[in-house]
């Protein structure tokens, strides 16, 4: 057997499917039945695995440090939210249309801010964000500014399953597009453009040097980065029918780099740990003193980060319990 | 007339509100530049400079100058802790591990200074001899305090100038930002070297944080909420550098002060815009060297 046909059989056996990958999507479908007052948190935490696996892409495969994701949840969460009060009520085109629009300002954004490196690229990444929010505080005529948006009104889902206020159909819809999502990133990093990805995170010069496009390979993974992003917004602001500046804060960039970490970035599960585990702890603790909470994290991920680098996922790894890298 | 005197107006404002910036910051494009730590959390030395200075003044009832420095020394010496406990163990490390740690330690300082100080902004009673305005062209005039931040902040720029350009430490830095293996092999404790350097900057940050209270108002978030200004004013300006985070300091603090009185509903809008107008044509800042 040739080098290459071997090393292809390696990456073919790494890339297929593994029993332990049914069990977030087990567990997801099993809280809809056994807690059925919880369906509004396990909603958020759907969104927020999906905006951590947004991050996943950029950070743990291209490596791509940014702190600035949240200005394309933002971006999306506002455009389903405006196209609701526009008059628009049809959910599934209204997230087309916001990752759309979240993955042009990528495009745009990414040229500038992908041509620049370390603090400098970090510094644009919040800098992208402030500027959408000055602009989403200042139209208040549109947005509703300080106050948020509301009144979303979404119509039933393909006409049938309508938003209750259970949330039934809030929790199932998002967990259907973050599976979708969440497939189309799984065949992307396995693909040979992921593959390529992973090699401009370990050795930009050297991929440069083989012949790959660094720069345009970067900006194709930014643009789609932050269109799943902004659908991870839309899906907010349709399933709360809300959008506000909270969702253009640093503290969500903050707080979703933390998720994806705590649970190992480069790995495609950790955003499903990290934001379980984080957004659980904040619904049983940040309820009475949110400022309290923000000490006990910041505590929790510099100790995280001290002591167990590289995530829980990367723990299970380290101890030999058969976690792979990305 | 009027033209003029608004003219005057942002220009001195701009360039008070540049001094506090710079003083602020400059450490962090030292430390960046020297120990390569991506340390967010600069913001938080500033701040707590602010609070210590308040302390001083409001609950020790120390003279405006004695507080000031007292909140220099508090926070030098609690960066000394922090670099041997805390900031060595990411010298090496990646980006990622330097940015997750500072973005903790940012959620940290706004936990604990809300905890000590409570919630609302607190203000600074300046000295008597520092309060009043002076008359300048026109209906524009200058306050004291703000008079006295440009003449501290240019005598702050021109010492560290010299500092770094004239004096053996001065040397000892360039030659460690430009080649640390070098300036290592060459005989320069580094180890030293970088406490020393980190202790420095977080007390220039402290005094930036003190000097400044009373245009950037303290208030827990302080870290956060200014933590782009601070990036702006070394990512442009360059790493490494008390020449270039000077230059960018006068740019964007004459250039925000005129966006916020000629269009104040704008907000930071055009700062915004210019920063990534220049950082396309320039993508390594005004003064950035090479690679």
């Amino acid at each position: 057997m040739s080098a290459r046909a071997a090393a292809v059989g390696v990456l073919m056996r790494r890339r297929s499917w593994r029993w332990v990958e049914a069990l977030p999507w087990v567990a997801a479908i099993a809280g809809f039945f056994l807690l059925p007052n919880y369906l509004q948190l396990g909603t958020q935490i759907l969104v927020m695995i999906l905006f951590a696996l947004s991050l996943d892409l950029l950070l743990g495969y291209t490596g791509i440090v940014t702190l600035g994701h949240a200005a394309f949840f933002g971006l999306g969460a506002y455009t389903a939210g405006l196209l609701a009060t526009g008059g628009w009520h049809e959910p599934l085109s209204g997230l087309v249309a916001a990752a759309a629009v979240a993955a042009a300002l990528g495009l745009v954004a990414g040229f500038v801010i992908l041509r620049t490196s370390g603090l400098a690229l970090l510094m644009l990444g919040m800098a992208i964000t402030l500027l959408l929010y000055e602009v989403a505080n200042n139209l208040n005529g549109l947005t509703g500014g300080a106050d948020g948006l509301s009144g979303v009104e979404i119509a039933p889902l393909l006409g049938r399953f309508g938003f209750d206020m259970y949330g039934r159909t809030s929790y199932l819809y998002a967990l259907a597009v973050l599976f979708v999502a969440f497939l189309l990133v799984r065949a992307i990093v396995w693909a040979p453009f992921g593959r390529s990805l992973v090699g401009i995170r370990q050795n930009p010069a050297r991929m440069q040097a083989m012949g790959v496009s660094v720069f345009a390979r970067r900006l194709a993974v930014f643009v789609l980065s932050a269109g799943l992003a902004g659908l991870a917004g839309a899906v907010s602001a349709q399933t709360s029918q809300f959008a506000s500046l909270d969702n253009l804060s640093f503290d969500l960039s903050g707080t979703v780099l933390l998720m994806l970490v705590l649970g190992g970035p480069g790995r495609l599960y950790g955003g499903f740990i990290g934001a379980s585990v984080l957004m659980i702890a904040q619904d049983g603790l940040a309820k009475e003193n949110p400022v309290f909470w923000l000490f006990w994290l910041g505590l929790f991920v510099i100790l995280l980060v001290v002591f167990v680098p590289g995530g829980l996922l990367g723990l299970r790894a380290r101890l030999g319990l058969g976690g792979r890298d990305g | 007339m009027e033209l003029l005197s608004v003219a005057t107006g942002i220009v001195a404002t701009g360039t008070a509100y540049a001094m506090v910036l710079y003083i602020a910051a400059v450490g962090l494009s030292v430390t960046m530049g020297l120990l390569g730590i991506a340390n967010l959390a600069h913001g938080a030395f500033a701040m707590a400079g602010g609070y210590a200075m308040v302390w001083g003044l409001d609950r020790l009832g120390l003279s405006f100058g004695v507080a000031v420095l007292l909140a220099c020394v508090l926070v030098g010496v609690a960066s000394v802790v922090m670099e041997r406990v805390l900031y060595r163990r990411f010298y090496a490390r990646s980006e990622l591990d330097q940015v997750v740690m500072s973005v903790g330690l940012l959620f940290m300082s706004v936990a604990v200074a809300q905890f000590l100080f409570g919630p609302s902004p607190l203000s600074v009673r300046l000295p008597g001899l520092l309060t009043g305005s002076v008359p300048l062209v026109g209906d524009a005039s200058l306050p004291v305090y703000r008079g006295f931040l440009i003449l501290f902040g240019g005598a702050i720029f021109l010492l560290l100038w010299a500092g770094i350009e004239r004096t053996m430490l001065g040397a000892r830095i360039r030659a460690a930002v430009d080649n640390r293996f070098m300036a290592q092999a060459v005989g320069v404790n580094t180890d030293l070297l970088f406490v020393t350097v980190f202790a420095l900057g977080s007390m220039l940050a402290a005094l930036g944080g003190a000097l400044g209270a009373d245009m950037m108002a303290l208030t827990p978030d302080y870290a956060l909420a200014h933590l782009v200004y601070f990036m702006i004013v070394v990512a442009v300006g360059g790493l490494g550098s008390v020449r270039g985070p000077f230059v960018a300091a006068l740019l964007l603090g004459i250039g925000d002060t005129a966006c916020k009185i000629l269009a104040p509903q704008a907000g930071a809008f055009f700062v915004y815009v210019a920063l990534f107008v220049l950082l396309l044509a320039r993508p390594r800042g005004l003064f950035g060297r090479t690679a």
